[in-house]
């Protein structure tokens, strides 16, 4: 976990026309937290707030430093915040280059050459450079507002929507552009979604908003599966896990990863690093339950769980919320039809074997190590 | 020699009339224009018509009201002379009025256009207030800038019925084009009437046609 001093600490309350807000939550100083929820929860209100753009009553704290609370309301441009809006918002009159360094520019040590290179670099804008704002396309101007955000030094970053306006192949082409901003990035990342499948694939952790309100709060895995929320029993449930890589075998590129005593093996197409933790992503419908203690399948992975709970998802299914082991640390679903949750018997409390069909990698790239 | 300079002097005086004056509305216009487009005051619409009223009013009208307000118990009498009627000066204030909405509604339209959110992005860059107006909002309303300065300008150039009210016929200090055409026909001098109308034609033209291509170039540049 990380110090005090670098977390993100926002409590907001007030009213915005029909839309009330009571928001109370705090945030890791590194990695990324999603605030989730579906339009008209108030997601974007939280972020212009934290940015300044909206005034509630409250307070925020980023850094160490308070921009807000009842005593004072630090104005937007004192804020040390990168902001990337839903729509890339590029300045029309200005270059590529001149929108990267237009908030660089305007910090006391201005444009550093090096770290605009890296940034450059970082979310191939070479090309772009020398192109017209107006003749970029969605994906390429958001990788522009990207990094003319966070070339401002921001001690937070903030980002509302920001794949939204893409389709879904520019979405998948900018995808990996954002993980590796945020794996490059030592601050605090606020991500705005309603799409819970970019919210598993970049989010380390997750604010669910309803109507104003904070509805949950926590590590992504442990919101995922809480029984209280809902998202297990969603037919599309997913789960995040995450694990030591211990083995790695070059001639079938199975990789072998530690996850709390248990082994899961994944094909991965770049060699990892031993010893590097990685997300997993476990589909429900990709798990099934068995009694049987050994099988001959061609299903790599059986583990050990325990069923925590039992909820019914949809007319035919059932969520079986599952801790891996014992323990309930490390928790994810399996989605089972009615009949054969019936036929089995399962009971909540008992003990029996998983078989995974398929996991996957949550993210691409390596983030830092968090518990 | 005196054909030339009862020619040559009225387009210059016309000429530096409509150059001090768009400057003037420049300077006035842009907080103006600015305010009318981003306050929220419900007084915000009584205002903007009385900026628009020169265009519905007869020159006249304007005319009558400028000869008292620039008179011994207006402006005159405030800065010690009789009266600001029948000089350059006076000319300079009428034009100021009577052209202010041709310069404010450009520019007015063009900060409008631009919207907040670029404001909002230059301020989570760090912008300051003036520095937001000076580097995202000038740039970008320049286009409306433009066509205000160019509209001014033309509009200047072309009053007729105010000056008559407020100038006379003053050579080198009041006597402006339009009045030296219309004297020109008086005294039935048609050739230096064509000139100066023809030349006038043509300006009028280019002016139209600049403005149209300002809009559409400049305009349709930012996405």
């Amino acid at each position: 976990m990380s110090k005090k001093a670098d977390m993100v600490e926002v409590a907001l309350k007030g009213r915005l026309g029909e839309f009330s807000l009571d928001v109370a939550f705090t945030a890791a100083g590194g990695g990324v937290t999603a605030i989730f929820g579906r339009s008209g929860s108030g997601k974007t209100s939280v972020l212009r707030a934290i940015a300044g753009l909206e005034r509630f009553e409250g307070r925020v704290v980023v850094a160490g430093k308070v921009w807000q609370d009842e005593s004072q309301f630090v104005p937007p441009h004192r804020r040390a915040v990168g902001y990337v809006f839903q729509e890339a918002s590029l300045f029309a009159h200005l270059s590529v280059r001149k929108n990267l360094t237009f908030g660089a520019r305007r910090t006391r040590d201005g444009v550093d050459k090096a770290n605009l290179d890296r940034t450059i670099d970082l979310l191939g804008l070479g090309p772009l450079l020398h192109r017209d704002t107006g003749n970029l396309s969605g994906g390429e101007r958001q990788r522009v507002a990207m990094g003319r955000a966070i070339l401002s030094r921001p001690k937070i970053l903030l980002m509302d929507e920001p794949l939204s306006g893409l389709d879904q192949a520019a979405k998948n082409a900018i995808l990996p552009f954002v993980e590796a901003l945020h794996a490059s990035l030592g601050i605090p990342v606020l991500f705005v979604s309603h799409d819970m499948g970019e919210v598993e694939r970049l989010a380390d952790d997750i604010v669910v908003l309803e109507n104003g309100h904070v509805a949950s709060a926590g590590p992504l895995r442990k919101v995922l599966v809480d029984r209280s929320l809902g998202f297990a029993t969603e037919r599309d449930a997913t789960a995040i896990l995450s694990g030591n890589v211990i083995a790695y075998d070059e001639s079938d590129g199975i990789a072998e990863l530690d996850l709390g005593g248990q082994r899961i093996y994944m094909a991965m197409d770049e060699t990892p690093e031993i010893g590097t933790r990685r997300r997993l992503r476990i589909e429900a419908s990709d798990v099934s339950l068995t009694r049987a203690t050994a099988a001959d399948s061609t299903i790599l992975n059986r583990l050990d769980v325990t069923i925590l709970g039992i909820e019914t998802s949809g007319r035919a299914h059932v969520a079986v919320l599952l801790a891996l082991g014992t323990g309930s640390e490390s928790a994810f679903v399996a989605s089972v039809s009615k009949r054969s949750a019936l036929r089995l018997e399962l009971r909540v409390g008992e003990r029996l074997t998983a078989q995974v069909k398929s996991v996957s990698l949550a993210t691409s790239y390596r983030r830092p190590n968090r518990a | 020699m005196e054909t030339s300079s009862a020619l040559l002097d009225p387009i210059f005086l016309t000429l530096r009339l409509a150059g001090v004056t768009t400057l003037i509305l420049l300077v006035v216009g842009t907080p103006l224009a600015w305010w009318l487009a981003h306050s929220k005051s419900h007084f915000k619409e009584v205002a903007g018509t009385l900026v628009a009223l020169p265009l519905v009013l007869p020159p006249t009208v304007l005319g009558f009201y400028l000869l008292i307000a620039l008179g011994p118990d207006g402006l005159g009498g405030l800065f010690g002379v009789r009266t600001f009627a029948f000089s350059f000066e006076g000319l300079v204030f009428g034009s100021v009025i009577y052209s202010l909405p041709f310069v404010v509604q450009p520019i007015r339209n063009a900060f409008e256009a631009i919207g907040a959110r670029p404001f909002e992005v230059a301020a989570t860059l760090r912008a300051s207030p003036v520095d937001r107006f000076v580097s995202v909002a000038l740039p970008l309303a320049m286009p409306g800038f433009l066509t205000g300065a160019v509209l001014g300008f033309a509009h200047t150039v072309g009053e007729f019925g105010v000056v008559l009210m407020i100038g006379g016929n003053i050579p080198g200090e009041t006597r402006v084009l339009s009045v030296a055409i219309y004297d020109f026909v008086e005294t039935l001098d048609f050739e230096a009437a064509h000139i100066l109308s023809a030349g006038l034609l043509v300006f009028a033209f280019l002016i139209l046609l600049s403005v149209t291509l300002i809009t559409r170039y400049l305009g349709n540049a930012r996405p």
